[in-house]
């Protein structure tokens, strides 16, 4: 074959490398897809918990998709936070992920505050970050009020309203 | 094709098909090295040495290793430790040369900034060295949480978090690299792939790299002498051995590696077998557990400096949050010696003693990285002479971050107008 036909050479390059983008692309969206959470991982996704024999000023914790979650029913000397407090029968409850939002560590409960041991952060009694490195309060999983039960894992509009405020 | 003559040797036969003797000569025999150079130039080899360590031993866990989150640490702490004959010989020995790989890629790098060897044609070296580095830092972040102990997995939770940073996408992205909401099994399976499969292979790929890189430039030397060593090689070739500046690698100065390397492997085989304590965290032979932190998390010792530098910054500026900043300036220690040949604005390539200025940069910034290290070590929440922890470290990260991207081209711009 002689080298003077580029033009032909050109040609078949040009295609040769759509074809190799198209199936480089392909390719790529089914490596993040492989990597995505499985679908029995997406289903275990949902928990519910029962409020009604939580006691008051007591810390509770429950897990959720493979997470800590602090569950704290307000005594009347607590202060409230509208923005953040979630409310199940006329009772004021803390309800959060109990993971530091700057690393991830778990934060313990002492009088009052959620201290996080690893880099110092400290989250008050309805979990807003009041000092060190965290940069937001402790999040608030996605929850549904139902009767005195919490289900977690899905959305509700007092879920969005606190969400928007916070 | 070329012409197959009959051979007269084995050596023969080989050399007509694959140019065997072109090879030696190019990669060993006619590679030309310096003569005045010193056993820190032997750190490379030391390094090669170490990491056919890391591959054989990683060889002899992986048929015992389960990478499953229920089997792992029984298939570590009681399979390998105790039914499997010299099962802890291999543990003991991939763990160390993976602390040790680290200390000598310490002293291979600060030997290049000494000699400033990263610069006027050696950028390539340097570059691809960084990134093994970078590289080496993935593969040692993903074996240390293959056991599944509680560091393992509390270092998985932390590291895996950073990429919550990322705008946006942050907390999806987490999800994606963990394939759970938090860290488990697809985690621990997928980290298991990349750290006996992909990984490797990279790091396969770019030391081959790094040894080409050095081909054309050629080694530094200990005078920062500029040597022409086509030259020096035909010299030596054509039998004015004294008189020639290089030597051959091979027998010349590998000989010299090779001593070398026997003293290290005493030196590491003492640690393997009477002091292996201090690569094992005592918390890592408790089993994973997700809802319990250990009190305090940190790293293995060679990521201490860069921790530090993550959790150095505790207060917000506008709209930059305390551990935006801190990521950004982790981000930055991670890549930022890459950057030296560039942020050194000077042409001369000489030790660091020969310019006071850079001499006592050079000082100042191992001693910032030492006291990184050591204050990484320390709880955040402590204190030393009555000074904070955290001002200490937060001075320290600033310290770092000036001295490579401002001390470092001011230095280097005076040595310049200075001659």
């Amino acid at each position: 074959m002689s080298l003077e036909n580029s033009e032909r050479r050109k040609f078949i390059g040009a295609s040769f490398s759509a074809v190799a983008a198209v199936g480089g692309f392909f390719s790529l969206v089914a490596m993040k897809k492989t990597w995505d959470p499985l679908p029995s991982v997406k289903a275990a996704g949902f928990t519910t918990v029962d409020l009604s024999p939580l006691k008051e000023g007591e810390l509770h914790q429950i897990t959720w998709r493979k997470k800590p979650i602090f569950i704290l029913k307000k005594t009347a000397d607590m202060k409230a936070d509208d923005n953040r407090d979630v409310i199940v029968d006329g009772a004021r409850y803390t309800v959060c992920i109990g993971l530091c939002t700057h690393l991830g560590c778990i934060p313990s409960y002492k009088s009052g505050q959620f201290i996080c041991a690893c880099h110092g952060g400290i989250f008050d009694i309805s979990g807003n970050a009041v000092f060190g490195p965290p940069p937001r309060g402790l999040d608030i999983p996605p929850f549904k009020i139902d009767g005195t039960k919490l289900v977690l894992g899905e959305t509700s509009p007092e879920f969005e309203k606190l969400v928007k405020k916070a | 094709m070329a012409n197959i003559k009959k051979s007269t040797s084995l050596g023969d036969w080989f050399d007509q098909r694959l140019a065997v003797k072109k090879f030696w000569n190019v990669m060993a025999a006619e590679y030309w090295i310096p003569k005045n150079i010193s056993f820190l130039w032997a750190m490379g080899v030391i390094l090669l040495a170490l990491f056919v360590i890391l591959f054989v031993s990683g060889l002899m866990l992986v048929m015992y290793y389960k990478p499953d989150a229920k089997l792992a640490f029984d298939s570590v702490n009681y399979t390998i430790m105790q039914e499997v004959e010299y099962g802890w010989l291999w543990r003991h020995m991939h763990g160390i040369a993976a602390s040790i790989t680290f200390l000598i890629i310490y002293i291979h790098t600060f030997t290049g900034i000494y000699y400033r060897s990263y610069k006027n044609g050696r950028e390539m070296i340097w570059v691809s060295g960084i990134l093994l580095f970078i590289i080496f830092s993935a593969e040692a972040f993903s074996g240390y949480m293959l056991p599944w102990g509680q560091m393992s997995y509390w270092a998985a939770q932390v590291i895996t978090q950073l990429f919550g940073g990322v705008p946006i996408i942050g907390d999806a992205l987490v999800e994606w690299i963990r394939g759970d909401y938090a860290v488990s099994d697809p985690t621990l399976t997928r980290f298991y792939m990349l750290h006996v499969c992909l990984l490797p292979i990279v790091i396969i790929a770019v030391i081959a790299f790094h040894f080409y890189s050095l081909r054309f430039p050629h080694v530094n030397n200990l005078d920062g002498e500029e040597i022409d060593f086509d030259l020096e090689g035909e010299k030596y070739l054509s039998g004015k051995v004294k008189e020639s500046k290089v030597i051959p690698f091979w027998p010349g100065f590998l000989a010299k590696d090779f001593f070398y390397v026997s003293i290290f492997m005493i030196f590491f085989f003492y640690l393997v077998g009477f002091n292996y304590n201090f690569a094992m965290d005592p918390i890592n032979f408790e089993p994973a557990n997700s809802l319990k932190t250990p009190t305090h998390i940190y790293p293995e010792w060679y990521f201490l400096w860069q921790y530090e530098i993550l959790r150095g910054f505790f207060f917000d500026i506008g709209p930059l949050k305390a551990s935006d900043i801190g990521l950004i300036a982790f981000s930055f220690a991670g890549v930022s010696l890459g950057l030296l040949p560039w942020l050194d604005r000077s042409d001369v390539v000489a030790p660091a003693h020969k310019n006071r200025g850079f001499f006592i940069w050079f000082w100042v910034l191992l001693v910032d990285m030492i006291l990184l290290s050591i204050f990484g070590k320390l709880p955040a929440d402590g204190s030393i002479m009555g000074i904070n922890n955290t001002y200490i470290g937060f001075v320290l990260s600033i310290l770092y971050i000036g001295l490579i991207v401002v001390f470092l081209p001011l230095i280097t711009i005076l040595e310049r107008k200075g001659r």
